[in-house]
Formats: C-alpha cells, structure tokens, sequence
C-alpha cells in the first residue's frame, strides 16, 4: 500500500475526478433531459390517444339479451318455456395456456371433439381479444361444482347462465311452436345492421314454427349496459345500464290435451290430423306423424341426431301437414257435389245408373267405380247424396266431365284449394289445383277431357296438402265461409281476430243435401263410414277417401299386399261435427296405410269425442261403441277393413314422394290421352 | 491514514459542532441523504399501495424489508471505509464463488437460476456483486497510479468481466447491467484515458453482432425486437409495453388521482408493482409526479455526487461515485423501459418498486457513502 502511495499525486487525482464527475452530471442531466422529454411527450403531446386507449381498455358495453316470450296453449300450458342453461366459456388471453386449461377441463367435464372443433373455429373468427369463447354447453350441477372446486387453477375460464328454449311436451308440438336454435353463419351473414344490435347477446333464433314466424315478437329487445372490465374481461362494476324487454307471450289455439289426444289416435302412424275450429278457423290441433324432439335442436343438435332425422325414411323433419301433398281422393266429392248444384250441373233428384264404370262417349276406356273390383257391379241407381254415403265413383265421373275444368277450378279456388291457406307458419306448400292454363305450362299440353273426369275422384293432377282439406271441410261445415287458419290466438293478450278469406254464397238448399249426404257417410246404413259414429251422441258429417299412390293398368285388380309399402294407398277422411251447428272440422290422412290399420275417420272420431264431449283416450284405446274392436289398434283392422274401400283406380302414376319435391312432376299417361 | 490527509481541510465554522451534528457525527448520518431517501421510500409506499391493490399484506411486507434496509444503511455507516476497503477482495472473491455457485446447484424460477439456497433461506449472490462489485474495483485502482496503467485497465477489466459473465449465465440482463456499470464507472471515474474509452465504444459497436448471436437468449432478442415494434405482437410481447405506454401517456398532466388508475387496478398493466411501477405513477400522478420523483431522484444522486467530492481519499471518492452513478442508471434505465425507451431488462425503481434485496443493497450502498461522507468528521470529532 504504502510503497504506491509515494507514486501518487492526490490532488491530482482529485482534479482528474473532478473533470470526470462533471462529465457524467453533464450525461446524467441531459439523459433525465431525455427521459422527462420522453414522458411529457406521452403525457402531454399523446396525451388523448392514450386516455382514449385507456377507455376502450376500460369500458365495454355488453348487450343484455332479453328473455324470450313463452308460447302457451289455448288453455294457458306453456308449451315453449325458457330455462337456464350454464355455459362454459374461455376467455383466451395471453396469460392463458390454453393447452393446459383443456387438459384439465377434459378431466372435470364431459368435453367432446364435437365441443372442441366447434371451440377453436369460433377462436378463428373471434373479433375482441377477450370476448369469452363457449365451450361446452348445459353443464351439469355436478359439473358447475367441480369447476367451482377448481377456479383457482382455471384462470380465464368462466360459468355463464343463460336462458334456453326448453319444450316440455317434446315432440308434440314440434311441427307447430317449432324449435329456436343458434344463430348460424348464413343467418348472420344476411342480418341488417338493425338484426345486428338486436340479436347482440341473443344467439337463438326460431327456425320453423310459431318460433320462426312469431320470432319477431318472441325476441324482445335487446338491453345493454356499459361495464368496466378488467384485463382477464371480469366484470368489475356496471356503470350505465339500459333494462332488456322481454319478448311477448304467445298464446295458440292449440289445446295440448286435443294435441295429445290426436297423437294418440294416430298410434305412431304415418300421417297427419288438423282439426280447425269452423267458426274462426284456429287451429286447434295438428299433427304431422312421425315427429322429433325439438329440444335436439336448441343448443346446436349433434351431426349425428341430424343425420339420423334427416335420412329417416319417416321424414320426420316433414311437416306433413302443410308441405305433404296428396291426392285428395275421394274427400274432394262433398265440394264437387256443390258445384254441381250450384252451378246447375245436377240437382237432388237426379239419378243416374251406375253400372260400375264410366265411359267417355266414343272410348272404350273403362273409369271403374271401387265397386266394381269389390262388388262386380255399381251402384246401380244413383242421386247426389246417395252417391256421396256411398261415395259413387261414376257419378262423380259423369258430373266432373260434364262441369269441366273451367268450371270446377274457379269453385274450388273459393274453398282454398291451389293457394297458401296461410297459416301462420313458415314453409307452407300450396298443392296443385289444376287448371287448362296450369296444365298448359306444366306439360305444354292440352286439356283433356280425361282429366275432367280424374278431378272427379280427386286423382289425376289434384295434390292437396292435409290442412287445405281441412280448410275445404271448413268451409262447407260454415257454409261458404272461408277462414284462414290461424294457430296463434293472442301476443300479450291482443287477440287475433278471425280472418275471412273468402265467402261463396250457396243456396242453403244446396248446402243442406251435402251436409244429408256426408251425414250419411257416417251415420246411414250403406255409408262408407258408418263405422265410426257408431255411440256418438251427435251427428257427425263426413267423407272418405283413398288416394292412391300407383296407377293400376286396365283390368288388373289393386292387391295392396303385392306392393311396395311406399306405394300403398293413402287413407283419408274429412269430417265436421256437429252437424246442426258444426263446431270443428277435420282433416286425417295415413299414409300408405291402405285400410290396414284402423282408419283415418276413427282418429277424426276421436278428435269430436274430445273436442264436443270431452272424452280422451289412451293410446291403442278403442272407442267403446265399436262392437268388434277391442284393445290395439292392429285389432281395429278387420272391423274397418271390410265397409270401406273407397277404390277410384284410374291407370294414373303418382309418386307420392312427389310431395317431398319442390317442382311436382306431372305425369301424362297413354291410357288417358288415348281417350281423346 | 497518511498524515496530511486530515488537516487538509478545518471545519468551516462552529455551527459544525452544534448538538446535532455531533449525534450525526457519532452514528455517522447524512441527514440531507437520509431525508431524501425517506421522502422517496414514503412516495414509493403510497404508489405500491395503490399498485399492489390496496393490499395491507404488501404494504406489510414493504414495510418490513424498509425497515432491514434503513438498519443495513445504519449498520453500513458505522464501518470504517478503511475496513470496507481492506475486505472488498473478500466480499468479491465469496461473492464470485457463489456466483459460480448458483450456476451449478442454483435455484431457479421462469427458465433463470438466480437463487442459492442454505436450508430455507434463499438469496441471490447477485445482489451481493452490486456492493462488491464497486468496492473491490475501487479497492483496486485506489492503490495504483492513476490514471491507470494498460496492465491495470485489463486487470480491472478483468475483475469486471468475471462476475459479470457469471450474472449473465444466469440469465439476468438487469443485474448484469447494473454490476457492470457499477465496476466500469470506477475504472471511468479513476481517469481511463478518453483514447481507451473511445476505443471501448467502438469495440462495443462491434461486438454488438456476435452477442447478439450467441450470448442473448430467446426471450432477450424478443424483448429487444419487441421494443423495437411493440405493436408487433400486441397479446403476446408487446403486451406489457403497449399497456404502460397507455398508462403512462393516460395520466396526463395531473393523473387521474390515487387508487384511480384504471390500467393498473383493471389489471391491464402486468407487473404494475414491481418494474412497471413507474407507469402507475404517472398514470395517478400524471407528469407533476413523475418530475417531482425524478427531481427527488436528481437530488439524491446530486448528493451523492457531493460527498464524492468531498471524499477524503480516492477510494471513498471512487466508490461514493459508483454508487451514485448505478443508482442514477437504476433510474434511467427503469424508467426507460417503461416508457418503451429502452428495452424490458429486469431493473426495479429504486425504492418504489416492491421487492426486498434490491431494497435492502441500494439503502446498504447508502450507507456506505453516509460512512464516506462522515469520514472527515469521524477523524475531526476523534481529534477533540
């Protein structure tokens, strides 16, 4: 130490150290320089970019989605109700390991691929970096509690409750209230600005039904309130809030027991029933056979339960009753026999000798009446109601080729045959009443008087859907007035008012041998009905009809059990009751039932028992009065089997999955151009 | 001591010996210094209050690691600089092994090996080399001729390299920073000739490539690249910049007010309590606060500076600069980064950021210029 200390020169050193020090307070001073310029430069000069950035870090505004309005039926039973539903979510920031957080939510709750796949495409299009992403939907109360137990490990994983559609009759009401489900990409690609805020926070939608059509009213409107959030995008306090309103109730025509009594009259049958009330023309019940669970449907059904209704060979997914088509068949005849009245083609009296076919002058080609294969004869002596009870093909015939198209069509458009009755559903088909003019684009050919006498059974082009028969049989019950079918009775307590389509004036006369006639269906003797008023306490009028589904070449005979199920016959039957001051009408069609079952009327007559009198049956219960029937619905086949065969077997060719095309196809056959 | 050292200077006036001076004399305190430092340890308490979120437990903790600091400082200021002189080779070689130490059975956390740990006590020997780092230079070029010989310079350097590299390995850019100033400014303060000190800057530039190559880790080059373009990589890297930025630049002239800022306490700032702090700040306090710490922050290094000067020999005279000037990039380069100047290394805010050693080391070193500072009067108040 000390031999250096002789070295050196302290003051010096002391100089060197003070030049030094000045040059570093020199570099320090200009560096704070710098460093105050640099904050001022922040706080002052970009001062509002960064308290704007701020904000928006900040405050967000969350749309509160309102509660969806709840759909009841005519008595007050909800039939759409809202439940909560407990979402979970990610809020995927750069705090979260997403990996990990999913390998432990695997082991707490039950997520599928399905879950995932869906998770990460929704990652894709996510717009604000800490808007929560679902993950998997209607968590169990287990589950909500194993999360619980977990939050400390499950940073940016959340719980949400929300309200979902819930259905608690399933698929009863399926083809009528519909079902809601997510809002999908195609739906939020064509939303206006406007659907945009409104459905903000609200991911249903009605897709089909009263929830489609009435979605508007349903919905409600959205609320909002603006909340200031933390980093994670927790919620920390609501700073301004505006209240959602809830969406309104709809109230339905519909009764759910009339629904369930119609269920279970169908048995599981393929088909469908609608039966409207003849003095305002609600709807109160309607059945399309097979249905499907509804509630599938509401938080997003799974590829396979779509795939497994949609490939169904029931088409359970089908509203039959207002996008099936089918013949009409013989219930078409009540209608033409007012024609004929009113437009003078016949009248009460006259009589005609049935011997079991019709011939057009200078053709040999047979139109046989059901008789003739059944019996090997006709009717023989034939007046307008008679041939109604009995449901006389050559009659029919004769009458339909007399009136003609240009006649029968403009009559028929009045009881809403051809057009959209209406209903207030979505996706409702309008049939084919055909006409010259809609034969001459269709096929670019001409009529021909053949397909006069087709109309006339209600085969050749005639396709109706289920509820148009019921609109037609409407119509008749209520003389002339043409309602239109409404299932919704009220929104918030407003009521619907009725709505008259249409009104023909008919002498009541006219009116009075048709009701004879269908009354005799049910009630006479020799009608093609009698079955099913027997033990009723009021007067039913009714019609059968078959429809039949392949055409038969000239003299073979119709052996049901030789075909394809597909292309056995349809049974039909339209009907009112009571018939001195008719309440309800009814239309029922089985499909490609063929007589095998019990028939179509026996489910009309099961709706009257409940609907006039209030008497509701089990599934497979037989209705008492029916001597021969005792329990399930295979043993009602021979009591019915035998009275009604309604067979109007022209050589037509109807495909019956016609219906389930959007462009009908029309076929022209040989058999009745040759008849030219 | 040599002979002439102390009667170089007489006390100026008799003021010098009014009964507080003479308590200060005994215990050796600056009270200039230590009023400082109050003042900042108090704005440091009520800023981590609000940052931590009101949390009574940090506050408690802060309080505590205050209270070892101030006792470190006082303790400090009792030793004799000679003593402190002749036990910095030993300070530095303990302080190397266990550096060497951590690189071997360290402890570590977020891919770094930062911590040894005897039984249940864990400590970072780095904290150790910031102390040991100046003394020892300081020491060193003390008892040579100044301005150093190159032989000494490389020596030196050499003193620097080893404890530096040491930190680096561990990996902790921030320390290694501050250790390395700490020796260097030494070497600068002693007189290295400006020739050597251009041609340090120059080499520097250099170097500049392959360390970047090969000694920077992933995380290192991606702090830098970051800061370059923050915006880059807003949810992932740039996320802390980005943040701060906001909350400094959203607090205005005036701040929006204590336990106001919405960026710290909606957690949008990360680390708002330890390095980031500063943000909090300015964000509650606006630029009035943020002047008035960095005026308080100039004044104690200003301080400093003085007792540098007034240093009796040259090693108090190098060692009381050292500290100052580490104390001062402690600020620069914290504040620096904050503000998106500098890249993020790991430097808190002396005083205000939470944490303990770092607390307890920087007040130690003031201790040490509080011993400087009162050598003179040590040696007179002895005479009498």
């Amino acid at each position: 130490m000390f031999e250096n200390q002789q070295f050196k020169d302290h003051l010096k050193e002391a100089e060197v150290f003070k030049v030094r020090l000045g040059v570093m307070i020199g570099l320090m001073l200009m560096l704070f320089g710098v460093l105050i310029y640099r904050y001022y430069d922040l706080q002052i000069v970009n001062y509002l970019n960064y308290v704007t950035q701020s904000e928006h870090n900040r405050v967000h505004v969350e749309p509160i989605p309102p509660t969806r309005g709840l759909i009841y039926d005519t008595n007050g039973e909800i039939l759409a109700d809202n439940r909560p539903s407990y979402t979970l979510s990610i809020i995927v920031n750069k705090n979260t390991d997403l990996e990990v957080t999913l390998a432990l939510l695997k082991t707490l709750v039950d997520i599928t691929p399905a879950d995932l796949e869906k998770f990460y495409k929704l990652k894709k299009q996510q717009i604000h970096p800490l808007e929560p992403i679902p993950l998997h939907y209607q968590l169990t109360e287990d589950e909500i509690a194993r999360l619980a137990v977990n939050e400390y490990r499950l940073d940016g994983v959340q719980v949400d409750a929300e309200l979902v559609r819930d259905y608690p009759y399933g698929e009863l009401f399926a083809h009528t209230v519909g079902y809601v489900s997510r809002i999908n990409e195609t739906e939020l690609a064509q939303f206006t600005e406007e659907q945009l805020r409104r459905y903000s926070g609200t991911y249903a939608i009605g897709k089909i039904g009263i929830e489609s059509r009435y979605e508007s009213d349903l919905l409600g409107e959205v609320g909002s309130q603006n909340v200031e959030t933390n980093a994670r995008g927790r919620v920390q306090r609501v700073l301004t809030r505006i209240d959602p309103k809830q969406g309104k109730n709809v109230t339905l025509n519909l009764d759910l027991k009339l629904q369930q009594q119609v269920v279970n009259a169908l048995a599981g049958r393929r088909g469908s029933a609608v039966a409207l009330n003849v003095k305002t023309g609600g709807v109160l019940a309607a059945v399309s056979n097979p249905g499907f669970d509804p509630n599938l449907f509401v938080t997003g059904i799974s590829f396979n339960d779509y795939k497994a209704l949609n490939e169904s060979t029931e088409t359970p997914l089908i509203n039959r009753f207002i996008q099936g088509q089918f013949p009409s068949g013989s219930t078409i005849k009540p209608m033409l026999a007012l024609a004929g009245l009113h437009l003078g083609f016949t009248d009460v009296n006259r009589t005609i000798s049935d011997p079991g076919y019709f011939m057009l002058p200078g053709s040999t080609h047979m139109y046989r009446d059901w008789t003739l294969s059944k019996q090997g004869g006709g009717h023989g002596s034939v007046n307008l109601k008679r041939a109604i009870a009995e449901s006389c093909d050559t009659y029919f015939y004769e009458l339909a080729w007399r009136m003609g198209v240009d006649n029968i069509h403009p009559f028929g458009a009045h009881f809403g045959l051809g057009a959209r009755t209406g209903i207030d559903i979505p996706n409702e088909r309008a049939g084919i009443w055909p006409s010259r003019d809609w034969k001459r684009i269709k096929t670019k050919l001409p009529w021909y008087p053949g397909d006069n006498v087709n109309i006339g059974i209600g085969q050749g082009f005639v396709l109706l859907t289920p509820l148009q028969l019921a609109v037609m049989v409407s119509t008749i019950a209520s003389r002339g007035d043409r309602f239109r079918p409404q299932l919704v009775k009220a929104v918030d307590g407003v009521v619907k008012a009725p709505i008259i389509d249409d009104h023909i004036d008919i002498k009541k006369e006219h009116w009075d041998a048709v009701f004879e006639g269908m009354q005799e269906v049910v009630h006479g003797a020799r009608g093609t009905g009698k079955a099913f008023g027997v033990g009723a306490d009021y007067l039913i009028a009714g019609k059968t009809g078959t429809a039949q589904v392949v055409g038969i070449a000239q003299g073979e005979k119709y052996n049901a059990s030789g075909l394809n199920a597909v292309h056995r016959d349809h049974v039909l039957f339209i009907g009112f009751a009571p018939v001195d001051n008719p309440q309800i009408a009814v239309a029922v069609i089985l499909e490609n039932d063929d007589h095998k079952t019990g028939h179509a009327g026996l489910v009309a007559r099961a709706i009257f028992d409940a609907y006039l009198r209030g008497i509701y049956r089990a599934e497979g219960e037989a209705i008492n009065a029916v001597p021969t029937n005792n329990a399930a619905p295979g043993k009602l086949q021979k009591a019915i089997s035998d009275p009604e065969a309604d067979g109007a077997y022209e050589s037509d060719t109807y495909d019956d999955s016609a219906y389930l095309q959007d462009d009908v196809k029309v076929p022209v056959e040989d058999s009745v151009r040759s008849n030219e | 001591m040599s002979g002439h050292d102390f009667l170089r200077r007489m006390p100026e006036s008799g003021a010098g010996f009014s009964r507080r001076d003479r308590f200060a004399q005994r215990f050796h305190i600056d009270y200039m210094l230590l009023f400082l430092l109050l003042a900042i340890s108090g704005a440091g308490m009520v800023v981590l209050y609000s940052a931590s979120g009101n949390s009574i437990e940090t506050m408690h903790k802060q309080g505590i690691f205050f209270l070892i600091a101030y006792g470190a400082m006082f303790v400090m200021a009792q030793v004799p600089v000679d003593f402190m002189r002749r036990a910095a080779p030993w300070l530095y070689s303990l302080g190397v092994v266990f550096l060497a130490l951590v690189l071997v059975m360290g402890i570590g956390a977020k891919g770094a090996q930062r911590w040894l740990g005897v039984g249940s006590i864990r400590f970072q020997p780095s904290e150790i080399m910031k102390l040991a780092m100046p003394l020892a230079v300081a020491a060193f070029l003390s008892r040579q001729v100044l301005p150093p010989r190159l032989l000494h310079i490389v020596l030196t350097l050499l003193l620097i390299a080893v404890p530096t590299a040491l930190i680096i390995k561990q990996p902790d850019l921030g320390t290694a920073i501050l250790v390395l100033v700490s020796g260097m400014v030494v070497l600068f303060y002693a007189g290295l000739q400006w020739w050597y000190i251009a041609a340090v800057v120059a080499a520097f530039g250099a170097s500049l490539y392959p360390v970047w190559h090969f000694m920077l880790h992933d995380y290192q080059q991606k702090r830098i690249l970051m800061l370059l373009n923050p915006e880059s990589d807003p949810l992932g890297a740039g996320w802390n910049i980005i943040q701060s930025k906001t909350a400094i630049g959203s607090g205005g002239l005036h701040g929006k007010g204590w336990l106001e800022g919405t960026q710290s306490r909606l957690d949008f700032l990360p680390e708002g309590h330890t390095d980031f702090i500063i943000a909090v700040m300015s964000e509650e306090f606006g630029l009035i606060g943020v002047v008035l710490l960095i005026t308080a922050y100039i004044l104690v290094i200003a301080r400093s500076m003085h007792i540098a000067l007034n240093a009796q020999e040259t090693f108090g005279r190098l060692l009381a600069a050292s500290i100052a000037t580490t104390f001062f990039v402690y600020v620069f380069v914290n504040m620096g980064m904050v503000a998106g100047m500098l890249p993020v290394v790991g430097v808190p805010l002396p005083f205000v950021s939470q944490g303990g050693t770092a607390i307890v080391v920087l007040m130690a070193g003031f201790g040490i210029l509080m011993a400087i500072a009162t050598e003179q009067k040590r040696i007179m108040s002895s005479q009498k």
